[in-house]
């Protein structure tokens, strides 16, 4: 924050939807999950998504293109709670120690 | 945001909506609290106003000068978010009025933890109800004042350690019970109430797009397991709140008009609750309820919970 008292919003409103992005949580993190695209529901057929449903952090990426579907994780805000692991259904995800 | 005409309960279409709630926050890692934000963003249905008591989720998700929300929220004080929102709710009917306010209609979400839901905020919250405000209240449940140190709330589960009911020779953590305030809300006759947990997700974005769509005041009681407080694995959050529900501590059901009570499916689906000895083994805030002295307490705990879950049973007519 650099910005001079005459140039903060009236009562500190933050008028910046979600801008908290820029602060990065990954630094957190002990443990990384590890996907592998295997068995995952998501990679065969667009369906299931349990991980990216629960995941507090907002740090599971799943995407489609063209009928293919794809994983990721943003490793810059996932802080290693597990969640996704313990909740995959086909043990696709692995908590490997940073 | 955009007119929704229906929730988003399947994976597809939850993956087009924009999440209401952005990384970055500071919650605890593992904390349920910003999944639970996440689902009620897939039940919302156009321009919302969320205003929010004091709470841990309150506090990390707007470190100033950052905030994880994407839509419009306010928050003021530890007790206020229902008094708050039934402002809210007035003031952007009289500014429309005038034009000075471009919606005809905005939802309004009032939310708190449980300190401010069970305890701080609990007559905001009823004048609310009475005053028939057209809001949601929820309240997301993580069991104590985790925020400000876990200390005990009214939403505390008897036997459960924390800071201001330490478990020691004397007494076995906290010795009352649990403030049942979904019923007590219930009783204020409002056209609907609900409890839900982020496990069982399609029930509960269900619930509260129900919650949205009638007229008047509605409440939603969300379990919110808390990895911190409760001393248990951050991966096991989910499935606490699933467990919560399979041991018949956080059932799930309906009311309506406080007269109407429903089981829901997860809850209904239950042949025999599982003992609540499973839910206690996964926290470290229950563990001294092992200890050779306190077998006795634990065993009155487990017949409080069948009792109670019997006495719901009736009330919504489920044998
Ligand atoms: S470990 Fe936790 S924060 Fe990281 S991706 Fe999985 S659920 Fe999200
Ligand atoms: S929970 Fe497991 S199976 Fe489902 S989408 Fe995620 S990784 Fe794939």
């Amino acid at each position: 924050m650099s910005e001079k008292y005459n140039e903060i919003p009236m009562a500190g409103n933050i008028l910046e939807p979600g801008n908290s992005e820029k602060y990065k949580t990954g630094g957190w993190r002990a443990e990384k999950p590890i996907h592998n695209n295997e068995k995952c529901l998501w990679i065969k057929n667009g369906t299931c998504g349990r991980c990216w449903i629960f995941c507090p952090d907002m740090s599971v990426i799943l995407t489609e293109k063209d009928g293919k579907y794809s994983y990721a994780y943003n490793y810059d805000y996932c802080k290693g709670c597990g969640i996704c692991a313990t909740e995959c259904p086909t043990d696709s995800i692995h908590m490997e120690k940073e | 945001m955009a007119t929704e005409d229906k929730p988003a309960v399947s994976i597809k279409d939850m993956l087009k909506r924009e999440p209401i709630l952005s990384s970055g926050h500071r919650m605890c890692a593992g904390c349920a609290a910003p999944t639970v934000v996440k689902l009620m963003g897939m039940a919302l249905r156009g321009p919302t106003i969320v205003c929010e008591n004091t709470g841990c989720l309150e506090v990390a998700t707007t470190i100033y000068p950052y905030t994880a929300w994407k839509i419009p929220w306010i928050h003021v004080a530890f007790e206020n978010a229902a008094a708050v929102a039934s402002g809210v709710i007035e003031a952007t009917k009289v500014m429309y009025s005038k034009g000075r306010y471009e919606h005809e209609h905005v939802d309004v979400i009032a939310l708190g933890g449980d300190g401010s839901s069970f305890d701080i905020g609990f007559g905001a919250i009823s004048g609310a109800m009475e005053r028939g405000h057209d809001m949601v209240y929820m309240c997301y449940d993580n069991g104590a004042y985790q925020n400000t140190g876990i200390q005990r709330s009214g939403a505390t589960f008897t036997g459960q350690e924390t800071t201001t009911s330490w478990a020691g020779s004397k007494i076995p953590g906290k010795l009352e019970r649990k403030k049942p305030l979904a019923e007590i809300i219930a009783a204020h006759r409002i056209p609907y109430v609900a409890t839900s947990e982020p496990y069982n997700y399609r029930d509960f974005i269900t619930k509260f797009r129900k919650a949205l769509e009638v007229e008047g005041p509605a409440f939603i009681h969300a379990f919110s397991p808390c990895p911190r407080g409760w001393r248990s694995a951050t991966g096991a959050s989910i499935s606490l709140s699933k467990l919560a529900v399979e041991t018949g501590l956080h059932p799930l059901y309906e009311v309506i008009n406080g007269e109407e009570w429903i089981m829901s499916g997860p809850s209904k689906r239950i042949k025999e609750l599982k003992p609540v000895d499973e839910y206690f083994k996964t926290q470290g805030q229950f563990k001294h309820l092992f200890k050779p002295e306190w077998e006795d307490f634990r065993k009155r705990i487990q017949d409080q919970v069948t009792h109670d879950w019997e006495l719901l049973k009736k009330k919504c007519g489920v044998d």
